[in-house]
């Protein structure tokens, strides 16, 4: 029985905490600007499909590189498409992508990162080395490389972005873990005669985890950034797909008298980076984490 | 101190060592090799034969590894798949190309991210601050790509003050490629000195709550000696690391910033390379770029080495 409220308050206390945490963001203006401008991309996300005013890869000559209007509000494109219906389609394939890459990478990147931290020595000496090496080859060359021989599917992209963007956490995570290592609840936990996996499980994940989740929102702007980038270069989504990057892209060479096909794009797929930025800011801020003084790796 | 730098050194080495397993097992692992790749629906038969044996893959992987790793240690690539050229002469002028590209952005973002840094640092939350804080959050987060094409949107197209695209071939001398350069060096010094300015402010930020400084405030010290004297030298130390990393981060930004405005560097033959599938290329320019990486961190590590008094002292106590 009493084991059993001690548990309910826990529960209770991290809902608490969470919201706790989500108001303090929002106390600060960069915070609240960053969470409404997420959760304004996330809500687009879903219920763009049902709003969207025409058919995002129905093609028509005669309506070629027409200026906004009230029909097209942000004009048409170079094949006549319209330009608002693809640019709130825009972000549902990298949100989605990006957003379970940011999982896979948290993942791994967490979980190596703290037994490397916690068992040290030669396999953690040779892990950090691997880390190092590959932290060393552009994450551009190696995306490039996956996806041009793997191609370009959504099977290969988050498994894939989730790797490249993981490594980064491995560090951060060891950091963390080595911070909490020689605290007294963890030398008391091996006393006691706790295996690995639980010391792993009960003492240092609950107390790296702000730092991991923090690392997490950040690779995540960082991860849109790469993805986005990938398709501005012609190795991302596939053409039919309206995607920002491919859209940036497609626009740029006409955009001496069509500049509104390249705008438009450029407003979504920036706020919405920003939007996750400031967001991930507000979070560090609110968990006490400073993330300005840590280069992105 | 001379113990740690061979060992920065030796790591270093190591680093590159895997760096060099990880591109050549990775080009060997994933589907399609070189030959099938080129070749397409002709890699069959003697085709196929006749090209494995011109690029030398007919023999053992490992045996491929070490004549192509000595090879490399020497500067000598191979030959590049569709150019029939030596690697080294498709790259000597294209390294040369984006050197000349990343050193005039590193020139000019250095020293506007340590004035911006310090400014925003000393008038913390101040409008100084909030102002130029707001838009090095705008520089830094916005995709190279996107800043670049709105530059020349805006520059080249509206403004019509500068070319928006770089049409010089690719051994042009300096002088004439000037004016082609302004804008990629404006679109990559602008990221490069966001994100420093924002390492510069928090160090600058965590040495004036020192308690040094806090002393020296209580001694009397007039505040800009102070600032001179006692803040900055110590907090511009740890953001050397920070830079570093930053400058060697941004080599993936230079890559989309080359293929934007047409330059022909390292980063446009990254592209045409992977879209050629142009594997030989490809694993030169994996260990080029790699060293670069490793080649900055190991100088920012020696740098923070030599200019750190703590850790000299700390070697002689040993």
């Amino acid at each position: 029985m009493k084991v059993d409220n001690i548990y309910k308050e826990e529960k209770k206390s991290a809902f608490a905490k969470l919201s706790e945490i989500i108001i303090t963001m929002a106390s600060r203006p960069s915070g609240l600007i960053g969470l409404s401008i997420l959760v304004f991309h996330i809500i687009l996300a879903f219920t763009s499909p049902y709003i969207a005013p025409h058919d995002f890869k129905a093609i028509d000559p005669t309506l070629m590189l027409q200026a906004p209007s009230a029909e097209y509000w942000f004009g048409t494109d170079d094949l006549g498409r319209d330009v608002f219906t693809r640019t709130i389609l825009g972000g549902r394939t990298a949100l989605t992508i990006t957003f379970f890459g940011s999982l896979i990478a948290l993942l791994w990147g967490g979980l190596l990162g703290i037994f490397c931290g916690l068992v040290g020595g030669k396999i953690d000496d040779v892990v950090m080395r691997i880390v190092d090496a590959f932290l060393s080859i552009p994450w551009i060359l190696a995306m490039l490389l996956i996806v041009s021989l793997l191609g370009t599917s959504t099977e290969v992209l988050i498994p894939a972005l989730g790797f490249f963007y993981g490594k980064g956490i491995v560090r951060v995570a060891r950091a963390a873990t080595h911070d909490v290592i020689a605290k007294d609840f963890i030398v008391s936990a091996r006393a006691r005669g706790h295996s690995n996996f639980s010391i792993i499980w009960n003492e240092i994940i609950p107390n790296v985890r702000d730092a991991i989740l923090v690392e997490g929102a950040m690779r995540w702007s960082w991860m849109l950034l790469g993805f986005s980038s990938l398709s501005f270069l012609g190795f991302g989504v596939s053409p039919p797909t309206p995607d920002w990057g491919l859209m940036i892209s497609n626009a740029r060479g006409l955009m001496s008298f069509a500049y509104w096909a390249v705008i438009a794009p450029i407003v979504g797929l920036s706020s919405l980076i920003i939007g996750i930025n400031l967001t991930a800011d507000a979070f560090a801020k609110a968990l006490g984490i400073d993330r300005s003084t840590k280069a992105p790796v | 101190m001379l113990f740690l730098i061979i060992k920065r050194i030796l790591l270093g080495f190591i680093t590159l060592f895997i760096v060099s397993i990880i591109t050549f097992v990775g080009t060997e692992v994933l589907p399609g090799d070189a030959c099938t790749t080129y070749l397409e629906r002709q890699a069959f038969g003697e085709q196929l034969e006749a090209c494995y044996r011109r690029l030398g893959l007919n023999v053992p992987a490992y045996e491929r590894y070490v004549s192509w790793a000595l090879n490399a240690i020497q500067g000598d690539f191979g030959y590049s798949l569709s150019g029939e050229m030596p690697i080294k002469d498709v790259l000597g002028p294209r390294i040369k190309n984006s050197l000349v590209l990343a050193s005039a952005a590193i020139f000019i973002g250095i020293p506007i991210a340590l004035i911006l840094g310090i400014i925003t640092a000393l008038w913390r939350d101040k409008l100084p601050d909030v102002a130029i804080s707001t838009v090095t959050i705008f520089a830094m987060t916005i995709p190279e790509f996107i800043s670049a094409t709105l530059l020349i949107l805006i520059i080249a197209i509206w403004l019509e003050w500068l070319p928006g695209i770089v049409i010089v071939p690719t051994d042009v001398s300096f002088l004439e490629l000037l004016p082609n350069i302004i804008l990629p060096v404006v679109a990559i010094a602008m990221i490069m000195t966001a994100h420093m300015a924002r390492m510069v402010r928090s160090s600058v930020i965590q040495v004036m709550a020192s308690e040094y400084v806090q002393m020296a405030i209580l001694k009397g010290v007039p505040y800009w000696k102070m600032v001179f004297k006692h803040v900055l030298p110590n907090a511009l130390l740890p953001a050397i690391n920070v830079v570093a990393l930053t400058i060697a981060w941004l080599l993936g930004g230079v890559v989309v910033t080359e293929v934007v405005f047409n330059y022909p560097g390292l980063g446009r033959l990254v592209i045409e390379s992977i879209s050629n599938r142009d594997l030989p290329t490809v694993q030169a320019l994996a260990i080029i770029l790699a060293s670069i990486y490793v080649s900055i961190n190991l100088l920012a590590d020696l740098l923070t080495l030599m200019l750190n008094p703590r850790l000299k002292t700390l070697q002689i106590r040993k």
